[in-house]
């Protein structure tokens, strides 16, 4: 299983595609307002995720997911749940 | 508290600059199935979901007129709190007849049963798997509820089965939901494979068979008779609303112990029932259905003289030919809008589908075909198309 370092990082290369603002690719950065993903790119980007990190992530979870830091915290819940 | 709207209205206005706001739309006067006056102008209908073309058959009409004489205008309550009807007990019995199943539950609108049914199917330990293409209600029913909600690629067997085992491997009881024909690409469900997976990790399965019932099936009970696989199925939901050409919605299930769900619905408990007339017709387009295999053999040949038209014409269409036939345009907004402006100009009315409700990040203009309409009129519709790609307006293409 992925450290959350780790599961940051294969997060960034996933969102590359999805922004123009490579620089925005931070921890802390809000998926919405900081990346400006519509909630279309958002249900996109799941499913992206979800195929790399071979997890399923619910979408009852995503009031809980703002950042991208929250996405790795939360899959790392999944693979331990799993 | 109007504060969040604001970014919604600004969307609107700028939808209406220019010209007609296009959620906005008047049908000032109906003259058919096909056709209405619109802004003043006789338009032909292109976005009803008509399909069958029944909303002015005469059995219907007389059979509407003739509930609403005996039995009222509505039943102001719900069935539980005020009484069933008798016809709601018979429509009932009569769907759970055409599907050849035990039981059948009615709803007031198609979005309700999906709102319902999903809100209690699968409980807190469950999972709902869902294609992500699925329509509006079905999110709306899985969020009302308290399951594991988890998205498949649309028409995706391959990534419904990861999901699946990811959710055997914790023991976790899982509802399949998935659609007939879909709303927006006109695309249909790999059915078959999908009932494999089912069958192999112990699922349930409900299919949403709205734009498919009367469409798809020799008898018109949709994709799951078309596929030879209703006996796999266990939840079909459909509404009244489209083929059947009135409004409400229903579920029938092999399941007799759908009928111990019914009390569980708060959809259901807490909404008043479908109206007299509107029940009473759809009694009668039901037998329209069952028995419309010409019905059915002319919106085909409807469907297909409209895709063949649009596709000559070089547009990107939806993926199959489909009572459902999408324009796809990669355009700006506005340049859609205007363009779906042009064509009300033209006497043709479709639906303007913009993200997010389409689904990916291009703008529809989504025609669907009737029965009804005449081959004359699915010419016009092609040359309002082709009136706008000579000028420029789109730049049609091919592939």
């Amino acid at each position: 299983m992925a450290s959350y370092e780790e599961s940051l990082t294969q997060l960034y290369g996933i969102l590359e595609p999805y922004t123009n603002d490579l620089d925005a690719l931070e921890a802390n950065t809000d998926l919405v307002e900081g990346l400006g993903l519509s909630s279309l790119k958002i249900m996109s980007l799941l499913l992206d995720i979800e195929d790399s990190f071979d997890v399923s992530i619910p979408l009852n979870k995503l009031p809980d997911i703002r950042t991208i830091g929250d996405m790795a915290r939360q899959i790392q819940a999944l693979q331990d749940n799993s | 508290m109007f504060a969040k709207f604001e970014t919604l209205a600004n969307m609107r206005a700028a939808m209406a600059e220019n010209g007609l706001d296009p959620v906005s739309v008047v049908i000032e006067r109906m003259h058919s199935a096909t056709m209405a006056d619109i802004n003043g102008r006789r338009t032909i209908l292109a976005g009803t979901n008509n399909y069958l073309g029944l909303t002015f058959h005469p059995q219907c009409l007389q059979a509407a007129q003739q509930a609403l004489m005996t039995e009222g205008s509505g039943t102001t309550g719900s069935r539980m709190a005020n009484g069933n009807y008798a016809a709601h007990m018979a429509l009932e019995q009569e769907l759970a007849d055409f599907y050849g199943v035990s039981s059948a539950i009615v709803f007031s609108t198609g979005y309700q049963a999906n709102l319902a049914l999903l809100s209690v199917l699968a409980g807190a330990e469950d999972a709902v798997l869902l294609d992500a293409d699925c329509h509006a209600s079905i999110y709306d029913g899985c969020k009302l509820g308290n399951a594991e909600i988890v998205r498949f690629r649309h028409n995706d067997p391959a990534s419904l089965e990861k999901r699946l085992q990811r959710l055997a491997e914790r023991g976790v009881k899982t509802l399949i939901v998935t659609e007939g024909i879909y709303s927006m690409l006109g695309d249909r469900s790999p059915l078959k494979e999908i009932v494999e997976l089912k069958k192999k990790y112990g699922a349930y399965l409900m299919i949403d068979e709205a734009h498919s019932m009367g469409v798809l099936g020799e008898n018109g009970r949709g994709l799951a008779e078309e596929a030879g696989v209703e006996d796999d199925v266990d939840f079909i939901v459909g509404t009244f609303s489209k083929s059947l050409g009135s409004i409400g919605g229903f579920c029938v299930s092999r399941w007799p112990e759908l009928e111990n769900v019914r009390a569980a619905m708060r959809p259901y408990i807490f909404t008043a029932s479908p109206s007299p007339s509107a029940i009473a017709t759809t009694r009668a387009t039901l037998k329209l259905l069952r028995d419309g295999a010409e019905l059915r053999e002319q919106l085909w040949k409807n469907a297909h003289q409209l895709y063949q038209g649009l596709e000559d014409l070089g547009y990107n269409l939806g993926p199959v030919v489909s009572p459902v036939i999408p324009v796809i345009l990669q355009e700006s907004r506005q340049v859609v809008i205007e363009f779906w402006r042009k064509l009300l100009d033209r006497g043709v009315y479709v639906n303007l589908v913009l993200p997010p409700a389409s689904p990916g990040d291009y703008c529809l203009l989504r025609c669907s075909i009737s029965a009804a309409h005449s081959s004359a009129q699915i010419a016009d519709m092609v040359n309002a198309f082709a009136s706008l790609s000579n000028q420029g307006f789109v730049q049609a293409r091919t592939g």
